[in-house]
C-alpha cells in the first residue's frame, strides 16, 4: 500500500479518535474545547486536501485490511470522486459546525457531549462514503443512526427531543436491518462484499432472479434515512435537535446518506424499470409533497425540514431517472443543496438564538434589525428559489430539462408538470422565508430583542454564501469536481459543462412558470393558510404513534400468551416439543439392522436395576415426603455409580459417587429452610397429563439409547486411545483427555463451576441483607433440632479420619494421570473430608481454623490452571500443550513430571473452592438463623474439663 | 444389558420429566437431578458398553472402552452438581423472600411496572 492509502485510513479514523478528546479539553474551557475538537476535523480535511489531486485525476485510492474474512468482512476502504465530494462535504460541513455550535450552545449545555456525539457521527458518515466493503458499511450505517440517536435527543429535558431522537431511530434503524437483507442478497449474487466487485458486475446483479428483493430491500434503507415519502415524517421530528445538528445531520450529511447510497450503488442498480419506476416515482411524489407541506409550516426550522424532504426528493428522482446527465444534475445539486440549505439552517438558528423564536408569524422586520442575518438568509433562501445568479437555479434548470423529456408510463406530461409544481412551491416557501422573516415593519413584540450576533456565529453561513453565489455567477469552479463524481456515479467518464445560459428550453419557460406562480402563491398566502389549517389531513406523528402502540400491543400479547410466568407451562412446551422433533426425526430417515450383540446381565447387575426401577418409581410415588424422596434419590444415584464401575467407566464412577455425597448433603441443608412436605394441589387430569408427556418422553429417550446402542459407530476415539501415552504422557485415557486433548473445555468448565460458587455466595450475602434475613433471624428452628448438635463420638470420628480423607484426596490426584482418579475427583474427596468438620463440629469451630478464603482457591485454580496453558505460549506452542518428562530423585524410583498434572492441580483448586464456597455459603444462612443448643462442638471438651464454659463466641 | 441400561435411562427420564412438571421448587430440583442422572447415563452409553475394558492403556494389544464420552460426562457430573447447587440457593431465597416456594408467579403477586407512555 502507498502513503495515499495509509492517508485514507488515517482518515476515517481521526473522528473516532477525535471523539475522545472533548472529554478531556471541556475542562480546559469552552474554546479550548471547541479548538481542540477542530483538530482532527482540520487534520483530516488537510489529508483529503492531499489525496485530491489524484483523485481528480481520475485515480482510485484504496486501502485494505483484513478483518474476518471468513464473513467476506474486511476493513477496506476507498476514495473515488464521489467519495471526495462527500468526505469533502463531511469535512468542510462538520468544521463550520463546530465553530458554529460553540456560540450556539448555551453555558448549560454540556458541550463536551456535543462535540464528542459530534464527532463520532462524523466518523461513521465518513466511514460509509469511504468504505470499499458493504459489510463494513453496514455497520458505520448503523453507527451513524446511533450517533443521530444521540445528537437529536441531545436536549435530554425537552420530551420533543426524545420522541423525535426515538422516532428517527426506529424508523432509520429499521429501513437500516431491511438494508443488511438486502446487502447480504447483494453479496451472494456477485460472490463478493466488496464495493469494487460489486459495482463491477452490475449486469449479473440485474440478469438475477433475486435481483428485485434486493433492490426493494436496499431502497427501503435508503428512503428511510433520506426521509423519502412514506418514511418523510421522521425528519421534521427530528427537528427538535439543536440548530446546528439540524444543519448538519439533516441536511448536509446524514439525510443525504441515502442519496449518496443511491448514487454509490447507482452502476450495479440503476438503469432497469424497477429502478425508473420505485426511484423516480417515489422521488417525485416526496419532492411535491414536502414542497406544499413547506409551504404552510410556520416554524423556521419545520419550513426548512420539509424544504429537504422536497430537495432529497428532487435528488431521488434525478437518480431514479437512470441518465447519465441526470446523474450530472444530482452531483451538482448536492453541492448546491449543501450550500444554501445549511447556510439557512444556521440562520434560522441565529434568528432563534436572537429572537427567541422561530414561528414565522411572530416574526417579521428582521432586516433592519439584522441585517447581516437578512443578507445571509436571503441570498440562501433565492438560491433554494432557484433565482438566476444563485447556484440553485443551475441545478434546478438541468432538473427541469432531464424532467421535460422523461415519459413515465408513456405519458409525456405528467412528470414536468409535477415537477414545475414543486419548484413552484419551493419558489413560494423561499420567498415567504424572505418575506415573511426579514421584511415587513418592525415589531415591537419579539419575546426578544434581536440584533445581529457576534462575527463567530454567522462567519459560517457567511462563507457558504460566499460559494453560493461564487458558484453561481461562475459555474465552471464546479466543473472538474462534479465531473469527477458524476463519472464515479456513473461508472465512466463524463466530461459535463455547466453553464448559466442553456439557451431557449422547455426548462427556462418551467422556470419562468414555477417563479411566477411562486409570487402568486405568496401572495394568496393569508387564505391559502386558513384553508390548509381548515382542511383535514393526516397527521404522520399520530399515526406513527398508533402503528407503535399496536406494535407494542401485538408484542405484548404475545408475550403474555406464551410468557405466562408458569414455568411448569414451559418446561410441558419444550418437552413435548423435544418429543415431537426426535419423532419427526425418527421417522424421517431409514435405521440400519442391529449389529452389536447384547451384553449379558449377571445376577448383581440385574438386582441393581430393579433397585433402581423402584427407586425412580418410588422418587414420583412419595415425593412429597421430602426427606424420604431425597434418600431414595441417593439409592439411584448409588445404583448408576456402581453402574459405572461394572461398565468400565472407573473415573465416572469415582466422580459420581463422591458428587451423590455433596449434592445429597446439599439438599438435606436446603431442607433444614424449606418445607419438609409438598402440599397436594394438582388435579387428577393434569396429574395424568403429565405422567403422559413423562412416559412418553422416557420412552422416546429410552428407545433412542437402545437403538443406538446395539449398533456400531466409527468415533474418533482411536486417535485418544493412539495418542494418549505418546502425546499426554499418560495411561487414564479419560484424564488425558481431560486435561491435556480438551484442556480448553475443562478449563471453561472449571470457569463456570468457580462462578457458579461466587453466584451462590454473592445470592446468600444478599439474601442475609434483605428481609429474608430479618425473617431467618426470626424464625424458631430450635425444634427440628436434635438435642445434641455436635455428638461427641462423630465429632472424634471424624476428626480422626481427616488426615486420613485428606491422604486419600491426594493419593487421588497424583495417580491421576494413569490410573483412575484426577483432579475432579481429588477436589471432591477433600471437599467431603471437609464438610465432615462442618457436620460434625460446627461452623464456626470449622471456620475459625480455615486459613484459606474459598473465594481465592477459586481464583487461585483458575489461575494456575490458565498460567498452565499460557506457558506452552513460551515453548512457542498453542494454548494447553502439555510436555512432560521422567525424572529419578534418589532415594524415589524414577518418577513422571507433566505440566498436565499443574493443570489438574488448578481444576483440583477451582472444584475445592468452589465445592466449599456452595456449602460454606448454605451452612452461613443457618448460621444467622440463631441458634440455641451447645453453640460450640465438645462444649464440655476432655482436654480441657477445668476451664469455665464460653458461649456465643465464634 | 444394554436392554436394562435403556429402560434405567427411559425410567430416570420419565420420573425426572414427571418431578420438574411439579408446582414446588423441591421436587423440579429432584426432578432436575434425575435428569441429569439419566443424560449422563445416555451420553456415556452412547461410547458403546463394554465390561472389563477400561480405558487405562495396558501393555500389548488391548481393546478398550470408548473413552471420550466418559470425559465429556465426567465434567458434565461437576457441572450439573454446581447448576443444582444455584438452582438450590435460589429456591431458598425465594421461599424466604416470598413465603412460598412455588415455582410458577401467580397475577398479581409481582409488581408489575406500568408500560410507558
Amino acid at each position: 500500500m502507498g502513503d495515499g492509502s495509509n492517508l485514507l485510513v488515517i482518515i476515517a479514523l481521526l473522528p473516532f479518535i477525535g471523539a475522545l478528546v472533548p472529554g478531556w479539553m471541556i475542562r480546559a474551557g469552552r474554546n479550548a474545547c471547541a479548538t481542540f475538537t477542530a483538530v482532527p476535523t482540520v487534520l483530516a480535511l488537510v489529508m483529503l486536501g492531499i489525496l485530491a489531486p489524484d483523485v481528480m485525476r481520475g485515480e482510485v485510492i484504496q486501502a485494505r485490511f483484513e478483518w474476518l474474512p471468513q464473513l467476506g468482512l474486511s476493513a477496506s476502504f476507498f476514495l473515488d470522486g464521489l467519495g471526495l465530494l462527500f468526505a469533502g462535504m463531511i469535512l468542510g460541513v462538520g468544521l463550520l459546525i463546530i465553530l458554529y455550535a460553540r456560540f450556539y450552545l448555551s453555558g448549560d449545555d454540556p458541550m463536551g457531549q456535543f462535540y464528542t456525539y459530534l464527532l463520532l457521527f462524523q466518523g461513521a458518515m465518513l466511514g460509509i462514503v469511504l468504505s470499499d466493503n458493504i459489510l463494513l458499511l453496514l455497520v458505520f450505517w448503523e453507527l451513524t443512526s446511533l450517533s443521530s440517536f444521540l445528537l437529536i435527543g441531545y436536549w435530554k429535558h425537552l420530551p420533543e427531543g426524545r420522541q423525535g431522537a426515538r422516532m428517527a431511530l426506529a424508523v432509520t434503524g429499521s429501513g437500516g436491518l431491511a438494508m443488511i437483507g438486502g446487502m447480504l442478497i447483494l453479496g451472494n449474487i456477485v460472490g463478493s462484499y466488496d464495493l469494487t466487485d460489486i459495482l463491477a458486475s452490475g449486469d449479473l446483479i440485474k440478469s438475477s432472479e433475486w435481483y428485485l428483493p434486493a433492490l426493494i430491500l436496499i431502497l427501503l434503507g435508503a428512503f428511510t434515512k433520506s426521509a423519502q415519502f412514506p418514511f418523510h415524517f421522521w425528519l421534521p421530528h427530528a427537528m427538535a435537535a439543536p440548530t446546528p445538528v439540524s444543519a448538519y445531520l439533516h441536511s448536509a450529511t446524514m439525510v443525504k446518506a441515502g442519496v449518496f447510497l443511491m448514487a454509490r450503488m447507482w452502476p450495479a442498480l440503476a438503469g432497469t424499470e424497477a429502478w425508473f419506476y420505485i426511484v423516480a416515482t417515489v422521488g417525485l411524489i416526496t419532492m411535491v409533497l414536502g414542497a406544499v407541506i413547506a409551504l404552510f409550516k410556520d416554524d423556521l426550522k419545520a419550513l426548512l425540514a420539509f424544504s429537504t424532504v422536497s430537495h432529497l426528493g428532487l435528488l431521488t428522482m434525478l437518480l431514479g431517472f437512470g441518465t447519465t446527465a441526470a446523474a450530472v444534475a444530482a452531483v451538482f445539486h448536492i453541492i448546491n443543496h449543501l450550500t444554501f440549505k445549511a447556510a439557512l439552517f444556521m440562520t434560522a438558528g441565529i434568528v432563534d438564538h436572537e429572537a427567541h423564536t422561530r414561528d414565522i408569524k411572530r416574526l417579521g422586520g428582521l432586516a433592519k434589525l439584522m441585517p447581516i442575518t437578512a443578507t445571509i438568509g436571503t441570498i440562501a433562501a433565492l438560491s433554494m428559489a432557484g433565482i438566476p445568479l444563485f447556484n440553485g437555479f443551475l441545478s434546478k434548470e438541468m432538473m427541469l430539462e432531464e424532467a421535460s423529456h422523461t415519459y413515465w408510463f408513456e405519458n409525456p406530461w405528467i412528470v414536468p408538470a409535477l415537477a414545475t409544481l414543486g419548484a413552484l412551491f419551493s419558489v413560494a416557501y423561499s420567498l415567504r422565508f424572505i418575506f415573511h422573516t426579514f421584511g415587513g415593519p418592525v415589531r415591537d413584540d419579539y419575546p426578544h430583542k434581536p440584533h445581529d450576533p457576534p462575527f463567530g456565529m454567522y462567519a459560517a453561513p457567511a462563507l457558504l454564501v460566499v460559494l453560493v453565489v461564487a458558484i453561481g455567477v461562475m459555474p465552471f469552479l464546479a466543473d472538474n469536481l462534479v465531473a469527477v463524481a458524476a463519472s464515479a456515479v456513473a461508472g465512466e467518464a463524463l466530461h459535463p459543462h455547466l453553464k448559466i445560459w442553456h439557451g431557449v428550453t422547455p426548462a427556462l419557460f418551467m422556470s419562468f412558470a414555477a417563479i411566477g406562480g411562486g409570487i402568486v402563491l405568496l401572495l394568496i398566502h393569508r387564505p391559502l393558510d386558513r384553508v390548509w389549517i381548515a382542511a383535514p389531513r393526516p397527521e404522520a406523528k399520530a399515526i406513527f404513534d398508533k402503528l407503535l402502540a399496536l406494535l407494542v400491543g401485538a408484542t405484548r400479547w404475545i408475550t403474555e400468551v406464551t410468557h405466562n410466568r408458569s414455568i411448569t407451562r414451559y418446561l410441558a412446551i419444550f418437552t413435548v416439543a423435544s418429543v415431537a422433533l426426535g419423532y419427526a426425526a425418527w421417522t424421517g430417515g431409514g435405521m440400519s439392522a442391529p449389529s452389536r450383540e447384547m451384553l449379558p446381565v449377571p445376577p448383581l447387575v440385574g438386582l441393581g436395576f430393579v433397585l433402581l426401577i423402584v427407586g425412580a418409581a418410588s422418587v414420583v410415588l412419595f415425593h412429597r415426603n421430602r426427606f424420604r424422596a431425597l434418600v431414595v434419590l441417593s439409592i439411584i444415584g448409588l445404583m448408576v455409580s456402581a453402574g459405572f464401575v461394572y461398565l468400565s467407566a472407573p473415573d465416572l464412577a469415582l466422580t459420581q459417587i463422591s458428587v451423590e455425597t455433596v449434592t445429597i448433603m446439599l439438599l438435606l441443608l436446603a431442607l433444614h429452610f424449606i418445607p419438609k412436605e409438598t402440599p397436594r394441589e394438582t388435579r387428577v387430569g393434569k396429574k395424568i397429563a403429565d405422567g403422559v408427556v413423562a412416559l412418553v418422553a422416557g420412552t422416546g429417550v429410552g428407545a433412542l439409547a437402545y437403538a443406538f446402542m446395539r449398533r456400531d459407530v466409527d468415533t474418533i476415539s482411536g486417535f485418544h486411545l493412539d495418542n494418549s501415552y505418546a502425546g499426554g504422557g499418560g495411561n487414564n485415557v479419560v484424564n488425558v483427555i481431560l486435561v491435556d486433548f480438551r484442556g480448553y473445555d475443562t478449563y471453561g468448565e472449571i470457569i463456570v463451576l468457580g462462578i457458579a460458587g461466587l453466584i451462590i455466595y454473592a445470592l446468600m450475602q444478599a439474601l442475609l441483607g434483605g428481609p429474608a434475613g430479618r425473617k431467618l433471624r426470626n424464625t424458631d428452628f430450635t425444634r427440628d433440632l436434635s438435642r445434641d448438635r455436635h455428638p461427641l463420638m462423630m465429632v472424634v470420628a471424624t476428626r480422626v479420619m481427616m488426615p486420613i480423607a485428606v491422604m486419600v484426596g491426594i493419593y487421588i490426584f497424583l495417580r491421576g494421570h494413569n490410573y483412575p482418579g484426577g483432579g475432579f475427583v481429588a477436589g471432591l474427596v477433600i471437599a467431603i473430608a471437609l464438610l465432615m468438620q462442618y457436620m460434625a463440629s460446627g461452623f464456626a469451630w470449622t471456620q475459625s481454623r480455615q486459613r484459606i478464603q474459598y473465594h481465592a482457591m477459586i481464583g487461585f485454580g483458575v489461575v494456575i490452571a490458565g498460567l498452565t496453558g499460557a506457558g506452552s505460549w513460551l515453548a512457542g506452542k498453542p494454548f494447553l500443550t502439555s510436555a512432560f518428562g521422567y525424572f529419578e530423585f534418589p532415594p524415589i524410583e524414577e518418577f513422571e513430571l507433566a505440566t498436565a498434572a499443574l493443570f489438574d492441580l488448578g481444576v483440583f483448586l477451582t472444584v475445592l473452592g468452589a465445592v466449599m464456597l456452595m456449602l460454606f455459603s448454605l451452612s452461613r444462612i443457618a448460621r444467622y438463623a440463631g441458634q440455641s443448643v451447645n453453640l460450640e462442638p465438645m462444649d464440655y471438651d476432655p482436654a480441657d474439663r477445668v476451664k469455665p464454659l464460653e458461649g456465643g463466641k465464634e | 444389558m444394554e436392554l436394562i441400561v435403556a429402560t434405567s435411562v427411559g425410567a430416570m427420564t420419565a420420573a425426572g420429566v414427571y418431578l420438574i412438571l411439579r408446582l414446588r421448587a423441591f421436587p423440579v430440583i429432584l426432578g432436575l437431578a434425575l435428569l441429569s442422572y439419566a443424560v449422563n447415563v445416555f451420553i456415556f452409553a452412547s461410547g458403546r458398553l463394554s465390561v472389563n475394558l477400561p480405558p487405562i492403556l495396558k501393555y500389548g494389544d488391548a481393546s478398550y472402552t470408548d473413552p471420550l464420552p466418559q470425559a465429556l460426562v465426567l465434567t458434565a457430573i461437576v457441572i450439573s452438581f454446581g447448576m443444582t447447587a444455584v438452582l438450590v440457593m435460589i429456591a431458598i431465597g425465594a421461599f424466604l423472600e416470598t413465603g412460598t416456594d412455588k415455582v410458577d408467579i401467580e397475577r398479581g403477586d409481582e409488581d408489575e411496572e406500568e408500560p410507558v407512555k
